[in-house]
């Protein structure tokens, strides 16, 4: 179409971007993207935070059960709908005992982090360089795991 | 013996911030990731972009998978970053009020161009060895709190429900180590 590269939609990125807005706006407003409330949660002194993710989780679930019926492609993909299903196996508890010690100990996750530099908290830079530095780790490592087991199959 | 005065205080002492922020905070988050699933059809997720933007500055195979998505992954956390910044401008600065908005009085906050910004005191230690670990384990886990807590609960995936079982157990028991130990903030 008009230029976009892959032969993207137009309103494809800045649908991304209003998307991205709506999301970042809500962490500000509902105080997750502050660490101290996320550990006020975890130390049981204000239960509020069920309310962020359980709501979200409420309207996610609703347009997952009713988008695929009403329309069978995305406008501006062509995607059909799906929901989001992931293979289980021991990663999904080795991976999530790992980001959970590393939620409870420093209060922040991906998102609740990206939106904490919008508020002004210019100190998650800590975690943020964190957060990149483990997810290098470990791609370093399961890349090498995937390379070796691929030269294991040829012999 | 539970009796009518007594639900007002056991809701105070439960929720001392009320839950007008977090219920509409929340929505906003479903509504977002909702906006880029009818469009799109994608069910994003927030800590992919960390190994796709990696695959920018390295060539290992397991960044380079995410090629594809990195450049609108960039995007959407400039969303984040930016719609953030608009709550700072308006409900955190005070220049937008509302009765379902309760400010808060964690953390620091300084003033800037007649706007009010927020700092943490969570101490840099934590914050960095706690996000590298967050690095580590959302990526091998297949999922976050918006991953798997919200596309993937909503999507009433048995591995997300599982996986989010899992990382709210560890880091409530976590956190409460932490407590014990005298860490504060």
């Amino acid at each position: 179409m008009s230029g976009e590269p892959g032969g993207r939609h137009p309103a494809f990125m800045p649908l991304i971007f209003v998307g991205g807005l709506i999301f970042g706006f809500g962490l500000g407003f509902s105080h997750m993207a502050r660490p101290e409330v996320v550990l006020e949660f975890l130390q049981f002194t204000d239960f509020g935070l069920l309310f962020v993710m359980f709501g979200a989780a409420i309207v996610t679930g609703l347009a997952f059960a009713i988008v695929p019926r009403l329309r069978d492609r995305a406008p501006l993909t062509g995607d059909t709908y799906g929901r989001r299903l992931k293979s289980f196996d021991k990663n999904v508890l080795i991976g999530g005992s790992i980001f959970g010690v590393g939620w409870g100990l420093s209060g922040i996750c991906p998102g609740a982090a990206y939106a904490s530099l919008g508020i002004g908290n210019l100190t998650i830079l800590w975690a943020l360089a964190g957060m990149f530095v483990g997810a290098y780790l470990q791609g370093v490592w399961r890349s090498q795991q995937a390379s070796a087991a691929s030269v294991a199959n040829a012999d | 013996m539970i009796t009518e005065s007594t639900i007002p205080l056991l809701t105070a002492e439960l929720f001392p911030n009320g839950i007008s922020r977090y219920a509409v905070g929340g929505l906003l988050v479903g509504l977002g990731a909702v906006v880029i699933y009818v469009g799109t059809g994608i069910a994003a997720g927030a800590s992919t972009f960390l190994e796709s933007t990696l695959s920018y500055v390295s060539d290992q195979s397991r960044f380079q998978r995410y090629r594809s998505s990195r450049d609108w992954r960039i995007v959407f956390t400039l969303g984040i970053i930016m719609g953030a910044m608009v709550y700072a401008l308006t409900f955190q600065s005070g220049v937008v009020s509302s009765s379902l908005y309760q400010p808060g009085s964690t953390g620091d906050v300084f003033e800037l161009g007649g706007f009010t910004f927020w700092l943490t005191d969570v101490q840099p230690w934590r914050l960095f060895l706690g996000g590298i670990l967050v690095g580590i384990g959302t990526r091998i886990g297949k999922g976050c709190t918006s991953g798997h807590g919200v596309c993937g609960v909503g999507s009433a995936s048995k591995t997300s429900i599982v996986g989010v079982m899992t990382f709210l157990a560890v880091a409530i028991g976590t956190a409460q180590i932490v407590m014990a130990l005298g860490v504060s903030p």
